[in-house]
């Protein structure tokens, strides 16, 4: 017999019939769910990060002490990429008598590549307006601090080196203004063709050359690996996530959302699609005993059906897959003025991926049952009693929950968050599976007492007690992702976000002397500014571990530890420990006197320089050596943009040393004025202006927000699918049912009645479920992988068993209405 | 016992027809069908395999929809009745029982039983049901499942559940087609037993000319029409 033919005739006949609309709706939307969220969360991540990337000006940057090869330069165009170049170095400027040290920045055309440098308005369009150039040879851009400093005005000619420029632009906003303690000087820019003449390139001054290159990520991600294995020691690459720790921490829990909404429909789709196949298989058997009676072979069978399958899972991927990439385009035009730039072309690697996850959802869950369709005994056409396989195997779910974990740890990109989601899942099927069938045996108990169409209800339900329990399970499992996306996902970017308060600390000072504390205590009184707190600060280079020395040439393995040892670290003391910083490790300094100094250290860092626990550290601070033994590790929540250090001291040893102070503050936008005030009366504490960091954080928070709701308009729709198939797995039985209720004389009410009652009981149980489950993840990816305090809302409780019942409830109604209306002769005569 | 024979027959047709249409063709199945039944007959209707035997069993029972013409049945016309009221009117006059049993899986042999009489709104549902049970020798088996029942165990619960609700006229559609013949005897005379002891009018379907003999009167059936 040729089974090849015989599967496309089977499956052409059943989707004629409408045999397959559940699977086929179930596989279609969920895989177009998966794929809109796969190209959307690319183009949206790509975008993401390329407006990151406006605060390197680039979207990667090339860094080094020593002169960049030109090959870099031109394997980044030979990738359709853009180039600027950025030479950067610390000098005095002057004017007339009066000089200052500044940062200076020389750049090539295109400077910067992302982002947007602002200018300062002029006297006929007072407007910030932005830069669509870089200076003109022979003049100089200058920052307001300069202006301050100097007392300088436009035209004003600046002494640089050898050489003079013209004065003709006030920066207001450098896209890769450095947000680091380090460089805080004043800052000019300058055309790259005027550095020649400054002569201020000599052997030993301290420049930095850098290559911004920008483009397609991809091409970016293409350069990034062709030049990170031609990197010497002296040079590193940076991009947006080697790069400031808030702006990574946000990107990378962004990242999180997304995943996780993209698990939830992973989630559903599997409901559904097991849902399905359990009314498949009823629907197969008195095909495959009359194939086996007329002597078709086991093997035969088992080829046809995955002939079958396969054919199927790639027509209904591929559909999901058009209709996903429709979406996403839908979407990212519904969207477009979300993002300040287009959103990039998505990649492939979603359609793909939405191939795979629908074929291994399908086969995972649909052909271990399926199979076993071939071993229904041929005796059934004789004997219709006989050979009705379970329809709930053992072999077939946990088939579809190792095809499930693949597809989490899969899709969640990080084997924690994978694994999280699995085992919580694994739990989650076994703790409701337990509770369900101890509420079935205890409600079928009452069902003696119960009245009429709750006794029918409770009946239904306890004799299909595991098809009831899948039911409920799935049900309860997507309504859970439901809920942890709805109410959970809103306190959780609640919580994020209200870590962002709108009086969040946008001005960094830096280098404030002990004798300035008083004065500025009094600067900001009169400003009618909250005294924010000072912390001290001592600098200090690590020389010794455990009493052998370190070297920045130990480090040239990891260029960021490298930039730790080779730099000085900022030291300091404190008596209490501040609310954004928790020990994980060792203990805090109480307010006891001790006799020997301790070090707290920052567990990132730590681990980036290899310290631990009980190590001693040997700084040289100004020359003489400081030596303390670590005590405990911290972890600093640095989103809140507070002042936070690697380093601090027990109190009562480093204030021999040289101190300096810093604090942070905010200023609310109508009083931006006093920062001028406050650089004129305090000429050599730096300001430090955070504010567009900060909004950019924020921004992305919002962004990220709008696009997990929409993502979450397909859970949803995926969510009413499991409904759907929910009812429709039990469609066959209820309509006999209806047939015999209505040939003993039952109403349409009294039938109705009956049913109302057993998905009020069905929804009630998985509404039951899904809250507690959702509790459950809800805090545990709240507290374990996104790392916020997230406390259970009880609402949640409420919300979802009531939406539970309702649900399945009106869905149930709705979906056997037409079974109510079918002359039960008909059916009657079809199934008996 | 308290038989009764009154002027009007407790079931009646008129010119039922029935038609199925397909894309190629239309299918009479029932042709004009007039027949009678009274009170307290026991009627056979019999003719070979397709010959509309089940089609028009479930027309009288108005579980399904004639092309034209008219069912009696008690007096009422019943294809001017909605389908809740033949519901209604069908849980008060009709019982049925079925070749293959049609018991409901979900509820046990007692529940099985109590189902029309919780449907028709009778208060001690659950004693009559258990008489009945018993009265059919099934006394031990009130709270199995129909799957844990032999065949000819079903068709006993089917019998007590078509008697529970005291029914007029009981339809029976071949009802010893799914047992051996042993049990098919047994079940047969337990239904002529209960028959006289309700009182109940019977229409039997059946092929089986012997069984047929056992009625007072047969209706023979072929290609859909009556051949007397």
């Amino acid at each position: 017999m040729n089974f090849f033919k015989l599967s496309f005739l089977m499956l052409r006949r059943d989707l004629r019939a409408g045999e397959l609309n559940v699977l086929v709706l179930a596989l279609v939307i969920a895989v177009s769910g998966m794929t809109t969220v796969g190209f959307f969360a690319d183009r949206v991540e790509m975008a993401l990060s390329s407006e990151s990337n406006q605060l390197l000006g680039a979207d990667l940057l090339v860094i080094s002490s020593h002169p960049l090869a030109e090959s870099y330069r031109e394997q980044a165009q030979k990738f359709d990429l853009k180039t600027s170049t950025v030479t950067k170095f610390p000098s005095m400027v002057f004017n007339g008598e009066a000089s200052q040290l500044v940062e200076i920045k020389a750049v090539t055309d295109g400077y910067p590549l992302r982002g947007k440098l602002y200018l300062g308005g002029t006297r006929e369009s007072p407007q910030n307006r932005v830069a669509n150039m870089i200076p003109e040879p022979g003049t100089i851009w200058v920052d307001e601090k300069l202006m301050v400093r100097l007392n300088l005005k436009k035209g004003d000619l600046l002494e640089i080196g050898s050489t003079q420029l013209a004065v003709s632009e006030l920066i207001i906003r450098e896209p890769d203004h450095s947000v680091g303690f380090m460089n805080m000087r004043p800052h000019v820019l300058i055309s790259a063709a005027d550095l020649p003449a400054t002569d201020l390139i000599q052997q030993g001054s301290r420049i930095t050359y850098r290559l911004l290159v920008a483009g397609e990520a991809r091409n970016v991600e293409r350069y990034r690996s062709w030049i990170e294995q031609r990197l010497t020691t002296a040079e590193r690459i940076e991009g947006i996530r080697d790069a400031r720790p808030e702006i990574k921490a946000a990107l990378e829990r962004a990242e999180k959302f997304l995943s996780l909404a993209a698990l939830a429909s992973v989630i559903l789709a599997a409901a559904a699609i097991s849902l399905a196949v359990r009314r498949f298989t009823l629907r197969h058997l008195d095909g495959c005993a009359i194939m086996r009676s007329l002597g078709a072979s086991q093997a035969g069978l088992s080829q046809m059906y995955l002939l079958y399958f396969v054919t199927l899972g790639v027509v209904a991927s591929a559909i999901g897959c058009l209709l996903g990439f429709g979406t996403q385009e839908i979407l990212t035009i519904w969207l477009t003025d979300l993002t300040e730039t287009a959103l990039p072309w998505p990649s492939w690697l979603p359609a793909i991926h939405g191939m795979l996850i629908g074929m291994v959802l399908l086969l995972g869950f649909a052909l271990p049952p399926i199979l076993n369709l071939r071993s229904v005994p041929a005796l059934r056409v004789l004997r219709r009693d006989i050979g009705r396989p379970n329809a709930h195997s053992l072999i077939g779910y946990l088939s579809g929950l190792a095809a499930l974990s693949f597809l989490f740890i899969w899709q969640a990109e990080d084997l924690q968050l994978g694994l999280y989601f699995v085992a919580g899942f694994i739990i989650a099927i076994v703790v409701f599976g337990l509770l369900g069938w101890l509420l079935v045996r205890m409600l079928s108990g009452l069902r003696h007492q119960a009245g009429g169409a709750w006794r029918y209800g409770l009946a239904s339900i306890h004799r299909r007690t595991i098809s009831s329990l899948v039911q409920a399970v799935s049900l309860g499992l997507g309504l859970m992702a439901l809920l942890v996306l709805t109410l959970i996902q809103d306190d959780l970017i609640e919580d994020w976000s209200t870590k962002l308060p709108p009086d969040m600390p946008n001005h960094f000072l830096v280098s404030i002397q002990s004798d300035q504390l008083q004065p500025l205590e009094a600067f900001f009184s009169r400003h009618d500014i909250d005294q924010p707190s000072v912390y001290p600060m001592v600098r200090g280079r690590l020389t010794e571990i455990n009493g052998e020395a370190v070297s920045p040439d130990d480090y040239t393995a990891d260029a960021h530890a490298e930039r730790h040892i080779r730099r000085e670290f900022n030291l300091s003391w404190a008596s209490d420990l501040s609310d954004d910083n928790q020990i994980v490790n060792g203990a805090w300094w109480g307010n006891a006197s001790i006799e020997e100094a301790e070090i707290s250290f920052e567990e990132g860092l730590a681990k980036t320089i290899g310290v631990k626990l009980g190590d001693r550290l040997t700084y040289d601070i100004a020359g003489s050596p400081f030596s303390a033994k670590i005590t405990s590790l911290r972890k600093v929540d640095w989103d809140t943009f507070r002042v936070n250090f690697f380093v601090i001291v027990s109190p009562g040893f480093l204030e021999g040393y040289p101190v300096s102070y810093v604090t942070s503050f905010y200023v609310p936008p109508a009083k931006t004025a006093m920062i001028h005030e406050l650089v004129r009366e305090f000429p050599n504490i730096l300001v430090v202006d955070v504010a567009v960091v900060i909004n950019q954080v924020q921004q992305m928070i919002g962004q990220v927000s709008q696009a997990i709701e929409f993502v979450f308009l397909f859970t949803l729709l995926a969510g009413f699918v499991v409904l759907y198939a929910a009812i429709a797995s039990t469609q066959d039985e209820r309509i006999y049912e209806a047939a015999i209720f209505r040939t003993l004389g039952a109403k349409r009410e009294q039938l109705t009645r009956a049913w109302a009652a057993e998905f009020a009981i069905l929804g009630g149980l998985a509404g039951l479920f899904a809250s507690a489950g959702a509790s459950a993840l809800g805090y545990a990816v709240g507290h374990y992988v996104l790392h916020l305090n997230y406390t259970v809302n009880p609402w949640i409780w409420v919300t979802g068993i009531f939406v539970g019942v309702i649900g399945v409830l009106v869905a149930g109604m709705m979906g056997t209405r037409s079974t109510l209306t079918t002359p039960p002769l008909l059916t009657l005569r079809k199934i008996g | 016992m308290g038989n009764k024979i009154v002027d009007e027959p407790i079931l009646w047709t008129s010119a039922l027809t029935r038609q199925v249409s397909t894309d190629e063709e239309q299918l009479t199945i029932l042709q004009s069908i007039d027949l009678q039944v009274n009170a307290g007959e026991a009627v056979a209707i019999i003719g070979a395999s397709g010959s509309g035997k089940s089609t028009l069993l479930g027309l009288l029972a108005g579980l399904d929809i004639p092309t034209s013409g008219k069912v009696h049945l008690d007096g009422v016309d019943i294809f001017k009745l909605d389908e809740d009221e033949r519901a209604a009117l069908r849980g008060k006059v009709l019982g049925f029982v079925f070749q293959s049993f049609q018991l409901l899986p979900a509820l046990t042999a007692l529940e099985n039983v109590m189902l029309p009489l919780e449907l028709a709104g009778v208060s001690n549902a659950e004693v009559s049901a258990q008489r009945l049970l018993d009265r059919v020798g099934l006394a031990l088996r009130l709270h199995h499942y129909p799957k844990q029942l032999s065949g000819g165990e079903q068709q006993r619960v089917a019998i007590a559940r078509a008697f529970a609700t005291a029914p007029k006229l009981l339809l029976a559609d071949e009802p010893t087609g799914n047992l051996d013949s042993a049990t098919g005897i047994q079940i047969i005379e337990l239904m002529f037993e209960l028959n006289r002891e309700h009182g109940t009018t019977l229409v039997l379907v059946t092929h089986d000319e012997a069984l047929s003999q056992r009625c007072s009167r047969q209706i023979r059936l072929a290609d859909g029409k009556l051949v007397q």
